[in-house]
């Protein structure tokens, strides 16, 4: 149930793809033979799958290895393009580290990066977003769905506010795209990084969207070479894995509306079963505005990595960074407002296509009965229960 | 992060958890972290006030799996031995027991202290030190 780090290739994905792996194997760039020209339909088939999920069309979409190279080529792209008209971008402080290192790199080099932060419930506030922009602007990018708590931005308003400020709009997809229904046109999006891998097609392909009318999007490139994807990227093309991509779209857009009230029913579940069972449960942003797929959820008093230690055999992400060398509790949590103490606490359920209803009752036992376990073992909930504020103790930092 | 066998074993079999009676002159109670970092440990002795030895220990700690394996085995290890004894245990021997990776040996580092605190506020209530002798 760890669906937004990774999901499995669809099979039929897999089934697109295999010719491509096997018998035909041109080069979609050669013009003057048959094995060229089959690799080229191929290519542009999916093109047509990538930008119908979308509401784009097939000239606006430049493949990628994945999102977060797509997320690096719109914002240096864009920042070395537009640099004669201004030099600041706004994003804000839950964006994935593609966006933010990305950004901290271009602060490096000259230009001005606001990081907004967000509400409690995870949300980006429009009037400081408004506030923002000044006449340097050049661009805004806001991820469409966070990765940790599936939290969904208002993005057509903040397309709205772009458009009428006159300043470009990127939105990281990766997590909504597939998931949610998206519109490019509708949303004033002008930019959207979309990555394969996190809606059932294999690893290493992704998408950047570069909008072509009202207005003509222009890029830098930031990878020169053969002047593939209309110059923005150059580079062989990825021929299986682009038909994977595309392959994905088609299934994600024909399957979500039937996938997605099936997965929130899921995801409705277990929340249910977890908060109706335990006492001192929170969730992590909002319910209202959030993927149908997502649950992030702290268990007060019981530590991350240790719960994850009692429920081994599931796969799902700590909030805590524990399990790395840093030591540092979830810094999107952290901007919602929770203490460390309750990132420390948090689980990050994802469900995906493949998760069933027998394998939620499960978990959701499985969890109940550790945290249950830890509670006994902890003395903050011991203290907790014999009415100590917590918050009033002297604790020894180490 | 692969943990070792013994860290697995003390996760899912810790011993003495509990709590003893923190007003018993007899009884010292350490506590040791702080919720934010992530781990808290508490760690209470009970000894035999003519023997020096102590006769109970008990545990209850909020943290990761090393954490949680380091105060279980502090407390087997105390069991028995003098308070003296008890001051000799290094984390470094916790972290020889449990092969503890280098991103965990603060986890040791805090079972140790743990200790420690738990001996000092025993010492604590078995002599009261005078206010005047305090200054010395």
């Amino acid at each position: 149930m760890d669906n937004h780090a990774t999901t499995p290739v669809d099979p039929r994905v897999f089934e697109a793809m295999r010719p491509y792996l096997t018998n035909i194997f041109g080069n979609s760039a050669s013009r003057n033979h048959s094995f060229g020209w089959e690799a080229e339909e191929a290519t542009e088939k999916a093109r047509k799958q990538v930008a119908s999920l979308i509401g784009a069309t097939a000239k606006e979409i430049v493949f990628t290895s994945g999102a977060t190279e797509s997320d690096n080529l719109a914002l240096k792209g864009v920042a070395e393009m537009y640099a004669e008209k201004g030099n600041h971008i706004i994003t804000a402080a839950t964006e994935h580290k593609a966006i933010l290192d990305t950004c901290k790199r271009l602060e490096k080099h000259g230009t001005r990066v606001t990081y907004l932060p967000v509400q409690q419930n995870g949300l980006v506030d429009l009037d400081q977003l408004k506030a923002a922009i000044t006449d340097k602007t050049v661009l805004i990018s806001i991820m469409h769905a966070n990765n940790e708590i599936g939290v969904l931005q208002p993005i057509r308003e903040i397309g709205r506010i772009a458009r009428e400020h006159g300043v470009l709009l990127h939105t990281d997809g990766t997590q909504a795209a597939g998931k949610v229904p998206v519109n490019v046109l509708d949303d004033n999006i002008d930019l959207m990084s979309i990555s394969a891998h996190k809606m059932y097609g294999p690893k290493g392909v992704g998408a950047l969207y570069v909008r072509r009318r009202n207005p003509r999007v222009q890029l830098t490139a930031q990878m020169d070479g053969g002047g593939h994807e209309r110059g923005m990227r150059s580079g062989t093309l990825n021929v299986p894995g682009i038909v994977g991509l595309g392959e994905a779209c088609a299934l994600a857009q024909a399957e979500m509306p039937v996938e997605s009230k099936r997965l929130a029913f899921l995801r409705d579940k277990l929340k249910d079963r977890l908060m109706n069972s335990l006492d001192e449960v929170y969730i992590n942003g909002t319910l209202e505005h959030r993927l149908p797929n997502n649950l992030n959820i702290s268990f007060a008093y019981v530590e991350g990595e240790s719960l994850l230690m009692g429920i081994n055999e599931i796969a799902v992400s700590s909030g805590s960074a524990c399990t790395s060398a840093t030591l540092e509790p979830s810094y999107v949590l952290k901007a919602l407002g929770a203490g460390d103490d309750l990132a420390h606490s948090s689980i990050r359920f994802g469900l995906g296509r493949f998760n069933t209803e027998e394998e939620v009752d499960y978990v959701a036992g499985k969890v109940i009965e550790v945290v249950k376990k830890l509670r006994e073992l902890s003395p903050l909930y011991e203290m907790f229960k014999e009415g100590i504020d917590l918050t009033k103790v002297q604790w020894t930092a180490h | 992060m692969a943990y070792s066998n013994k860290v697995v074993d003390h996760y899912n079999n810790p011993r003495n958890v509990g709590s003893l009676d923190k007003s018993d002159p007899n009884v010292g109670t350490g506590m040791v972290g702080a919720p934010e970092c992530g781990d808290v440990m508490k760690l209470q002795v009970k000894v035999n006030p003519e023997t020096g030895v102590i006769e109970d220990a008990k545990f209850k700690t909020f943290g990761c799996g090393s954490a949680i394996a380091s105060s279980s085995l502090a407390t087997e290890w105390l069991r028995g031995k003098t308070v003296d004894e008890a001051l000799a245990i290094k984390n470094t021997d916790i972290v020889t027991e449990l092969s503890l990776p280098p991103v965990k040996i603060h986890c040791s580092v805090l079972a140790e202290d743990a200790i420690k605190a738990a001996i000092t506020d025993y010492k604590k209530k078995a002599n009261p030190v005078p206010a005047e002798a305090a200054r010395v």
